[in-house]
């Protein structure tokens, strides 16, 4: 019954999001619903708006006007802006991830794996070296990458391993809703390939809420349930992952659609 | 040409009176690091501008000056300022830790228990506890306003997986009044449990950062660290060789070029206190030391 409930209403609301710069308009008018457990995409050339709106969404940028509300753990929905910068700051490492495009916005450089991973734990509190240690090298393992190089920093890392390493900071801490921007952007084929894989596995295990932002609609559609295509800070079109990337609408979209190259 | 007449203690009335308003802020809120409008002071950066500023705030005609380098109460920067503090002021200046009412200090604390009339004045190189981790000024703040001081912990949970223990022999963070976290300057680890509950004053200028920093007396100061790997002072593990003593904190002296060393008490006070009073280390013999000390006592 509390199951039902827990899927049962929105984690995140965005409600007639705007974003203005000057008077360039980022973002218009931007409103939906994202539930538990469930994986939205959003696609778009670049200037679309995507990454304002994920910025927007997260609270790192102030919007124009709208709302973003947010199921917080104890059930309360609650508007983002009314949210103190303390609160706000702990939402975002505990019960939200981020993960950047550039792994290397989103790590530390200099020190090791393990104490990447365990920031987060440490941020929380946790107070014995044992316990986090084991936990690091747990999520290492989950994540793919070999436990031998938990004391070696990231800088020695190649670029899949890196962001794996990044998606492991981010779900030590079992967040609910992660934040992706363009998080296989710059890898090769192959470790888009794995990465992907995983990130869906670990999705579907933790039962996470995904916003995840591409240009790529391979990505997109491997990843998401649900697609929202922006548009000069529109959304133009938005649907079932399949629903739009197979029998899309808007022209746009069709463009888009059309302009992946056949393998 | 006329000698320079100088201020009282070489700063001017109005500085001091902005050197004190920190202070007494810094007081107030222990272990938060004050902004303060930092003077170019007759000495290079590095040599204790601030530890000089602050003294000079707070030095009056009656007090009774220390000042010493790692604990040595004759080396060159203790000299300088004690012969700056006795020109410029014209106080009464002392190498013993018991007489003395302020003492500046530069990365030691005395090994003398500290009493209430006394004031320590620490040079800091770098007040902010988070700065290697973090190089943002602004980030660093809103991190002391936030109380978020997880990335200490990133800084020994490293030490650790580098060196299986915490290695981090100075400069180790605490935590004053179960609030802020704070750098205690560069004392080794061994004086940290000094800082805790303490009499004495405590007051912390870093000149060329311009922040001023303070403990007031019986605050309690607690070492970070992990249930699993606790706090733990280090010292050499070897008496003084001049005065015996297996409790004081001991600097190490190469005496040769084939490897013989000497392990001595970095407070040099504390050390001559001790022979003084007929305790002798294994390499105390010099006789010029007992007649020195038949002189004093005489």
């Amino acid at each position: 019954m509390a199951d039902l409930l827990e899927t049962d209403q929105p984690l995140l609301i965005a409600d007639s999001l705007s974003k203005s710069y000057g008077r360039i308009a980022a973002c218009r008018d931007v409103s939906f619903s994202l539930y538990p457990g469930e994986v939205l995409a959003i696609v778009g050339e670049s200037g679309s708006g995507k990454s304002t709106l994920l910025q927007l969404l997260s609270g790192q940028l102030a919007a124009s006007g709208g709302h973003v509300s947010y199921r917080m753990r104890d059930g309360v929905t609650r508007d983002l802006a009314s949210l103190g910068e303390a609160e706000r700051r702990l939402l975002f490492r505990t019960d939200w991830g981020f993960v950047h495009q550039d792994p290397a916005q989103g790590l530390r450089m200099a020190v090791s794996a393990g104490a990447n991973v365990g920031e987060r734990l440490m941020a929380v509190g946790w107070n014995h070296y044992g316990r986090i240690r084991e936990s690091a090298s747990d999520w290492l393992t989950r994540v793919e990458i070999d436990v031998a190089r938990i004391d070696d920093a990231p800088r020695t890392y190649s670029g899949g391993m890196r962001q794996r390493l990044q998606i492991a900071r981010n779900l030590v801490t079992g967040p609910r809703l992660v934040f992706m921007d363009e998080p296989t952007g710059g890898l090769d084929v192959s470790v888009q390939a794995r990465l992907l894989d995983l990130l869906r596995n670990l999705v579907a295990e933790l039962h996470l809420a995904v916003v995840i932002v591409t240009h790529d609609l391979a990505v997109a559609r491997l990843l998401s349930h649900r697609v929202m295509v922006m548009k000069g800070g529109r959304v133009i079109e938005t649907g079932l992952t399949d629903q739009v990337l197979d029998d899309p609408r808007e022209p746009y979209t069709q463009l888009l659609v059309s302009s992946i190259l056949p393998p | 040409m006329n000698a320079p007449a100088y201020n009282f203690a070489y700063l001017d009335e109005q500085t001091k009176r902005m050197i004190r308003r920190a202070i007494l802020k810094a007081i107030a809120i222990p272990g938060y690091q004050v902004p303060f409008a930092s003077r170019e002071m007759p000495m290079p950066y590095g040599w204790g501008t601030g530890g000089v500023q602050v003294t000079a705030a707070i030095l009056g005609p009656q007090d009774v000056l220390k000042v010493i380098d790692q604990g040595s109460d004759d080396t060159t920067n203790a000299i300088s300022i004690r012969k700056f503090f006795a020109k410029t002021a014209g106080v009464a200046t002392t190498t013993s830790t018991d007489h003395a009412t302020v003492i500046q200090t530069r990365h030691r604390i005395p090994e003398a228990s500290l009493h209430e009339s006394q004031v320590l004045v620490y040079q800091v190189p770098i007040p902010e506890p988070l700065r290697f981790l973090e190089p943002r000024e602004t980030e660093t703040r809103r991190m002391h306003a936030l109380a978020e001081y997880g990335l200490m912990h990133v800084k020994l949970y490293e030490d650790i997986a580098r060196f299986g223990h915490i290695a981090t022999a100075y400069a180790y963070p605490v935590k004053v009044n179960a609030r802020y976290v704070m750098d205690p300057s560069p004392t080794p680890k061994f004086d940290n449990p000094k800082m805790d509950n303490c009499p004495a004053l405590q007051l912390f200028g870093a000149g060329r950062e311009k922040r001023i920093y303070a403990i007031p007396p019986y605050t309690q100061v607690v070492s970070l660290d992990f249930e699993d790997h606790p706090f733990e002072p280090y010292r050499f593990n070897a008496p003084c060789a001049l005065c015996g003593a297996e409790d004081s904190y001991l600097d190490e002296i190469v005496t040769d070029d084939k490897g013989s060393r000497m392990f001595v008490c970095s407070d040099t006070d504390y050390c001559e206190g001790r022979q003084a009073a007929g305790h002798r280390g294994a390499l105390s013999a010099a006789p010029y030391k007992d007649k020195a000390q038949g002189e004093a006592n005489g």
